[in-house]
């Protein structure tokens, strides 16, 4: 599925709804940052997504910052787009590394699946901002090239984005240039691996079954794939 | 033996004297202070690695991990409605709010919409969760500045938010009650009495904690003036909730952004604000939350309409592809999930944007250039949960 359809197919519901002010952010947005924007999308009175290459990472934040109005930093974080090659994988439903057809197909060839404005690499980095006195909010999406995890520091624009930085670096492996102090936050000095990367198995998950298959069972009375019965709600 | 007059023994003394006084002055040697893992300001096992000068901090370093139980990651191998009992956890003493954003960000992917009686009873217990958890900052408070007293009086006074809490969801801390498309149950037989009389005891909290703590000249002297974040400096860190609001920023997300499923719109309440922005006047904000947050209630509690209290859902819910941030109004500050869905069981990414650990942030900043008991007052009225820090 290529990102255009996923991208086209949700506001379907909300057919002839023009969402004026976000629309109109976008379009600022682009006239100031121009070859920097590499995709937007507008869900009308919901949200505003906008997918920016790494050389504009840093300016969207100082134009969003000191000429939009967008002074509150949300979060900042990262996004590992490659399915799981385990999954849920101990007597697992379902979520066979996201692909249900085969337990031993290897996922890794299969094409990225991508979110709201789409997106070309693995790894892809995400932040939030508001400005508190219009309460508006944009989220900011940016690609990172699978052989270079790395990024420009927010922390000039935004002070805040230190530990979410911090955050995302020992969770994903992205290196953040310029940040003074990238040390791990949470995890022990000499942990190895990204644990938030979908490649890192969950050992949890892969010694014993999964104890909340129950839940998604299929009972007694209900149609074959488990699915939506109405009966199965009353038990 | 030789012997030295009276004066040539006091030249030396003065000299030595002197030599000490420069010694002084010129060779001072900086000293870390470790504060923590398990100091009473840190609501759980922040540590805080000050250096000084004197009794100045030239440098503040928070460390933390220490309770980080990996809620993202976990938050990927479950279905959306296990992942409720975990996020109960994120904030613990107000653990209902917690689960209030992940159920919304779900049901805005879905598309479906919770009948208005569980959007009622909803708000009023998230209402309620914050009521509990605020009161426990501002008792906890006064210890942090040496008064035992409002500590009790908290505590004893919470217990009624926390019976009737109970009383509804059987959880006095973790009630994992909201359901995708509704709540697990309908009110107990005499609630709604009970509740208005649990807030009728929370605004008589408030007015003797308001005498008995803030006026009290020693409280003030500890927290006025101390402590000062500036509005952009606040911002630029992503301080939310009461201790950006303490600072003269009038937002509040329940009446300038409210999600869909909440209903704080159906009643009468004001937003506080306070322009000082200092350890004072966010514990004053706070004071003034508890107030609202009981009126809120009692308002809602006899405005409650009739009906189901469950929408339509499939058993097996299977959340159709999209991404949804909903971000509310939480005790601590603002909170919201980033849920990446596939279509699948489970939840494909789930980011926690958790109020502490933004407002824990700015600590480093905040901290240079204070002397060390404030330090406590500045732990103190920022009022973080550590299980909110480190998810």
């Amino acid at each position: 599925m290529s990102d255009e359809t996923a991208v086209e197919e949700t506001p379907i519901e909300d057919v002839a709804e023009v969402d004026e002010a976000r629309e109109a952010l976008v379009a600022t947005m682009t006239e100031k940052l121009s070859d920097g924007i590499v995709e937007t999308f507008v869900k009308p009175g919901d949200d505003v997504w906008i997918r920016v290459s790494r050389d504009a990472w840093v300016e969207t934040a100082n134009v969003l910052k000191s000429e939009m109005g967008f002074g509150f930093f949300n979060f900042l974080s990262a996004i590992d787009w490659k399915p799981s090659p385990f999954g849920r994988d101990m007597d697992s439903q379902v979520d066979l590394a996201m692909n249900p057809t085969d337990e031993t197909t290897d996922v890794g060839d299969a094409p990225l699946e991508t979110g709201y404005a789409g997106g070309d690499t693995r790894f892809q980095l995400f932040a939030r901002v508001n400005d508190v006195t219009t309460a508006r909010a944009v989220t900011i999406k940016c690609d990172l090239p699978d052989d270079d995890l790395t990024a420009p520091t927010w922390i000039p624009v935004y002070p805040g984005a230190n530990w979410h930085e911090r955050e995302a670096a020992e969770m994903f492996g992205i290196e953040f240039t310029g940040h003074p102090n990238l040390r791990k936050l949470y995890l022990p000095g000499e942990f190895e691996g990204y644990p938030m990367r979908k490649d890192f198995a969950l050992l949890a998950r892969r010694i014993k079954p999964w104890p909340g298959i129950v839940d998604v069972e299929q009972m007694p009375g209900e149609d074959e794939d488990g699915d939506a019965s109405e009966e199965g709600s009353g038990a | 033996m030789t012997s030295i007059s009276e004066t040539e023994q006091l030249r030396y003394i003065s000299q030595q004297a002197a030599d000490a006084r420069v010694n002084v002055e010129i060779e001072t040697e900086g000293m870390t202070l470790n504060l923590g893992p398990q100091h009473p300001a840190t609501h759980g096992t922040l540590r805080i690695i000050a250096k000084l000068d004197g009794e100045q901090v030239v440098a503040a370093e928070p460390v933390m991990g220490y309770m980080h139980r990996g809620y993202e990651k976990l938050a990927e191998v479950r279905t959306y409605p296990q992942v409720t009992t975990l996020i109960n956890r994120i904030d613990w003493t107000g653990s209902f709010a917690n689960e209030t954003p992940f159920i919304l960000a779900a049901e805005k992917l879905m598309e479906i919409e919770a009948p208005p009686r569980a959007q009622y009873i909803r708000t009023i217990l998230h209402e309620m969760s914050r009521v509990a958890n605020v009161m426990l900052g501002i008792g906890d408070m006064g210890v942090q500045v040496g008064a035992t007293t409002p500590v009790f009086y908290a505590f004893r006074d919470r217990e009624y938010v926390l019976n009737q809490i109970e009383a509804v969801t059987g959880g006095r801390f973790h009630p994992n009650f909201d359901r995708i498309g509704g709540l697990k149950d309908d009110l107990p037989a005499g609630w709604i009495q009970n509740t208005k009389n649990a807030m009728g005891k929370v605004e008589e909290f408030c007015d003797q904690i308001e005498d008995l703590m803030y006026g009290n000249e020693i409280f003030q002297a500890r927290t006025r003036g101390i402590g000062i974040i500036p509005k952009d400096v606040g911002l630029a860190y992503g301080l939310s909730g009461v201790n950006i609001r303490a600072s003269g920023v009038d937002w509040d997300v329940r009446r300038d952004a409210l999600p869909r499923g909440l209903v704080y719109d159906q009643v009468d309440w004001k937003v506080w604000t306070h322009p000082d922005g200092d350890c004072y006047s966010r514990m004053w904000v706070r004071l003034q939350e508890v107030r609202e947050g009981a009126k809120i209630v009692t308002q809602l509690l006899s405005q409650i309409p009739s009906g189901p209290i469950m929408a339509k859902v499939p058993r097996i819910i299977k959340v159709p592809a999209g991404e949804a941030f909903v971000e509310t109004e939480n005790p601590l500050g603002v909170m919201g999930y980033y849920v990446i869905s596939k279509g699948d069981l489970n939840p494909y990414r789930v980011k926690i944007r958790s109020a502490s650990f933004n407002n824990v942030s700015i600590t480093p900043w905040l901290l240079k250039g204070v002397f060390v008991p404030d330090i406590i007052s500045i732990l103190g009225s920022l009022y973080f949960i550590l299980g909110d820090i480190d998810r």
